[in-house]
Order: C-alpha cells, then structure tokens, then sequence
C-alpha cells in the first residue's frame, strides 16, 4: 500500500429541502468547489470515481451514480457505487482510499448526495426502516428512532446516562454550528429547550435527533506523487478501519469488551458486551484505524473528531467505541465539557473531570448540519480536511470553529443500528 | 406508412405542486412474491402459539430470533421451542413513525429476554402506561387468532 492525502473538499449548504437542484447538480456545485480551491488540478488527471448514495427509494432512479458520473464528464473512466446505510460516505472515502492506495488511481474523487425531500418524513421514516430485517424487525414497528431508544434506556440503566446528559450533545452541536453557515439547523438552546421538544421514542426528543436533508459533498484523494505536486497542504489518511455487527439488535453477543491498547480487562470485568447498549463495529473500526496509524491513547493523540452523531445517545455510547472515555462514562464525559469547544459559552456550567479538552463535532455534526445519507461520510471528511489544513476561516468566512493547530483528526461513519461502521484517522504534514 | 397519425389524449392528469421548479406528486407502488424462506417455520409456529427459536447443533448457543446457520460457529441450527414468558430486557414508546404504523401510534417496542437464552426477541408490548415502563419487567406472550403471518402475531402483555 502507498501513502493516500486527501487534496481537496468541497460541500453544498444542507437544507430541509433544495427542489431547485437535483442530485447531478448538487454533487457538480461541490466538485466544482473543490476544483476552484486546488487551481493545479485540472480534469485530465482524474482517473476515475467512487460514488455514494444510500436509498435507490430516496432518489428514485436506480444506478443514479452512472448520471452522476456523466454529468460531471468523467465518462468513459471508471466508477462505482458505495452503499452501506448511514455508513456510505465512509465507506465511499475508504473505497476512494483502496483506489489509491492499491496504484490503481492516482487521482480519485470521492462524491456522495441524498435527496431525502422527495417525499414526507414519515415515508422517509419507513425508506429508511427498510435498513432493517423486513422480516422480523420492520413490522414490527420499524422505526429507527424507536430502535435507538431502545439501546440508550439499556446504556442509561447500565451506566446511569441522563437525558440532561444527551440534551448537552444537541446544545453542543447547534451551537457550534452557529458559525458553519453550510448547516441546516444551528441554534442556541438549553437543556429545557431539548427536553420540551416532542416526544418522538421515549426518551428521545425530536432535538436528540438529526434531520433529513438534501445535499452533497465531494472529497478528492491522490497518491503522493500527485498530492506534493497539486497541494500546498496536502492532508495523509493515515489510519482506515471499518467494522461491522448484527443486523438485528437482538441478535447482538452479550460477552466481552474488544479492548483498545490503552484499556485493560480489568477495566471492564462486569460488562456484558456489546448487548444493545454498544456499538461493537465502532470499537472494531476504531481499533483498526488505530492500528493503523499507530495510536494508542486515542484521548491524547487526536486533536478532534466528526462522529456520526444521529442521535444525542450515539454519540454519548460513540465516545465509548473510539475509546476518548471508557465504557460507561460518555454521560459523565459531555456533562464535564471534555467534547465542547473552548473558545465558545454553550450556556452551560460543566462538573470536574479527568479528561482532557477534544472537540467532538466542531462543524456541528449531523444533529446541527443535518444527515443527507450519502453525503455525510464525506461532508465529515471535508470538515476535517479544512481543519487539518487550517483553512476553516477561508471556507466558512470565519474562525471560531477552528481547531488550534489540529495534526489529527477522526471520522466516524455509522450505519443502521451499528451494522457497518468506519473510522478514518487524518493528518496534516509537518 | 401513415403521416396522419396522432396518440389518442387522455383526460388524466398530473398533480402539480409548484412551477418554478416543477415539482409533481409521483406515484410508485409494488407487490412482492415475498418467501420467508428457511425461516417459514417460525411464522407457521405463531398459527399454533408456539414461538420458535434456533438452536445452534454444534455450539448449542440459542437464538431467540430464528437464524437457519449458527453466528458463533457457522453451523446449522435446529428449532426450539421458546417458553411464553421472559423479561424486558429494553422498551420503547414510538410517539412517531413511519408512515406505515404512524396510525398506531403511540406504540411500544420492547426487546424480551428468555432465561438461558443467549440473544433476544423483539416484539411490542400492551397493557402497560409508558410512564410505568421498566427493565426487567415480567411480562407473556399472547397470539393472534386471526393469524397474518408476521411477527406481530405475537405480542406481549405484563405477566
């Protein structure tokens, strides 16, 4: 394998809905704002594409990818799609990783979309159910917020997690994308605010949950030779791991904890693992990726993380899977600010806590930014590529969303109810 | 050849929501031939008020859920009767949904665990207030009589 940077990004604004644009046109403003910021690169040295998009329902056209592919004019070079649930735009950036990784290209662009406002919520509650085992799992009730209130009342009676304690996740996320103007949904709120919004699945609150949305997003990718020669700042993939669980919840193992270097079993005698409180595909991912790129206490060796934050409850037990807490203490771990951004007053006053400051979902995450499927993956890559390159004022007007001299970053990707999951470690040049 | 010719017009119509982009109601609907497969058992077993679980021959590991091949091992299971009650291992109450069951909203979900099972059932649960839902609560299946071959022909009240 040789060494893979990522080289450019680029995003469209999320929205509710954007009826003006369909998906061709929305992956083209986001390949055209990545070609802009990399002036060197030029369409000749692009040798193929990775495409991503989650729900053939959503779109309603099949092999939307090959339009895609057209309207960009990448024809007749190759090209594929990626789907893999709320995981595609990682497991797109990862399979654009193999392309360069193996020799195969020099150049690859990774693009993803979702168009999730052609129909009302409520279908695109059921599109998105049929993520699950249509046999036993859909009909019964299928509904993707009903299955992760399930495992949160398991990790709130396992750990103790609150819902004041998940309700810091949303303050968090819609505050800190109060200076992304490519999010959906920023706002101020307080733990009142979260807690008085409906009841969707007790105890998630419609402000526990992400939205649908409409948009795309583009990451380009090249090998060294490529990177050194296009890029001033171009950023290494140095860390790629992806891992997987059971479909159905209820089929999940109760055994033992799959331990990152810095963890021992002693920490973990009692736990029964994963049952339904943990993602065991995160933990797995996340300790191939560490692997990786030679990381052993993830806490102290990445500077920030975009995880895949669905819902305020993943996010709490996603803490967990990368390792930034133990088992356990993802609750304890927002309630003492450890994932907050320093530089920003959330309106809340934070307990005393052992670990140190990273922050978790700068650009707001998918609770603030909004979740269009197959974009997300990819939009979280574009975000951490501006921090890692330092260029976050450039592309977002301002700097308050900056990572002070951020080296290295994670991604998460995340699909059905930890089903695929993938983490990609990110790191800027000396 | 004919140059005269002309398709025939017809009085249907498109249901238009906007102009500027056009946007129209577009209809999409489909029936499946649907076989459940090596997994036909369990829902024939629900006409009789059993409920089948998988039984892994060669690690003997116990699905409350059925599987035809074994997780742990790889190896074929075989069908076991599950017994009738259990404990909520998990619960939900859905106050939205999708479209399909947003009529039978607000509706619970509860995963039940069985003694000496290894995985678990999911399944709804009536009869009780969503306030005075709990882990570990007792609770027993009940049937439909009027079996629709799915897996809420079974469901679950208090014990």
């Amino acid at each position: 394998m040789r060494p893979v940077y990522m080289i450019s990004g680029g995003i469209t604004k999320f929205a509710k809905a954007n009826p003006e644009k369909d998906f061709r046109l929305m992956v083209k403003e986001s390949f055209d704002y990545a070609m802009d910021d990399l002036p060197r690169l030029n369409r000749e040295m692009i040798d193929g594409s990775v495409c991503s998009y989650f729900s053939d329902h959503f779109t309603r056209q099949l092999k939307a990818g090959a339009m895609v592919q057209d309207y960009l004019g990448f024809c007749p070079k190759p090209s594929k799609r990626i789907e893999g649930g709320g995981a595609t735009g990682g497991l797109c950036f990862q399979s654009a990783w193999e392309a360069v990784a193996s020799g195969r290209m020099e150049v690859c662009v990774a693009m993803g979309f979702e168009t999730m406002s052609r129909v009302n919520t409520w279908k695109g509650n059921e599109f998105i159910a049929y993520a699950s085992d249509t046999n036993f799992d859909y009909p019964v009730g299928g509904f993707y917020t009903g299955y992760y209130a399930m495992m949160v009342q398991r990790h709130m009676f396992e750990f103790g997690t609150t819902v004041e304690q998940m309700a810091m996740v949303a303050i968090k996320n819609h505050a800190n994308a109060l200076y992304n103007a490519y999010a959906q949904s920023p706002g101020k709120l307080t733990i009142e605010d979260v807690r008085s919004s409906p009841l969707v699945a007790t105890p998630l609150t419609r402000l526990d949950c992400c939205t649908m949305s409409d948009g795309a997003a583009v990451a380009i990718l090249a090998s060294e030779d490529f990177a050194k020669r296009l890029c001033h700042r171009p950023i290494r993939i140095t860390g790629v791991g992806c891992g997987t669980d059971a479909m159905r919840m209820a089929d999940r193992p109760h055994k033992e904890v799959i331990l990152l270097p810095h963890e021992t079993e002693a920490d973990y005698r009692d736990l029964k693992y994963p049952g339904v409180h943990s993602f065991r595909g995160g933990r797995m991912a996340a300790k191939l990726a560490y692997r990786m790129a030679g990381i052993n206490n993830p806490l102290n060796e990445l500077d920030f993380v975009e995880l895949h934050d669905a819902y305020t409850s993943s996010e709490i037990q996603t803490y967990e899977d990368l390792g930034l807490c133990r088992y356990g203490e993802g609750g304890s771990f927002v309630q003492a600010g450890a994932p907050f951004m320093t530089n920003l007053d959330y309106g809340l006053t934070f307990i005393s806590g052992h670990w140190k400051h990273i922050p978790v979902n700068p650009s707001g995450g998918l609770l603030a930014c909004g979740h269009p499927v197959g974009a997300t993956g990819l939009m979280q890559a574009v975000f951490a590529f501006w921090q890692l390159q330092g260029t976050i004022e450039k592309h977002l007007k301002n700097n308050i969303l900056q990572v002070p001299n951020a080296k290295r970053g994670l991604i998460h990707s995340h699909a059905g109810t930890g089903t695929y999951i993938t983490v990609t470690i990110m790191e800027s040049s000396p | 050849m004919k140059k005269d010719v002309r398709l025939p017009e017809t009085l249907e119509g498109t249901v238009l929501f906007n102009v500027d982009p056009i946007i129209i109601k577009y209809h999409y609907e489909v029936d499946y031939i649907h076989s459940y497969a090596q997994d036909s058992l369990f829902f024939a077993g629900l006409t009789k008020k059993k409920l089948l679980g998988s039984r892994c021959a060669g690690c003997c590991y116990t699905y409350a859920t059925p599987r035809g091949h074994c997780m742990e091992c790889g190896a074929k299971t075989e069908w076991f009767e599950l017994p009738l009650e259990g404990k909520v291992h998990t619960f939900t109450t859905c106050y939205f949904g999708g479209e399909e069951f947003l009529k039978e909203t607000p509706f619970t979900l509860i995963l039940v665990e069985f003694e000496g099972v290894n995985t678990l059932f999911l399944s709804r649960l009536i009869g009780m207030e969503p306030a005075q839902m709990r882990i570990g609560l007792a609770v027993k299946a009940r049937f439909l009589r009027n079996c629709k071959f799915r897996p809420t022909d079974i469901y679950f009240v208090p014990a």
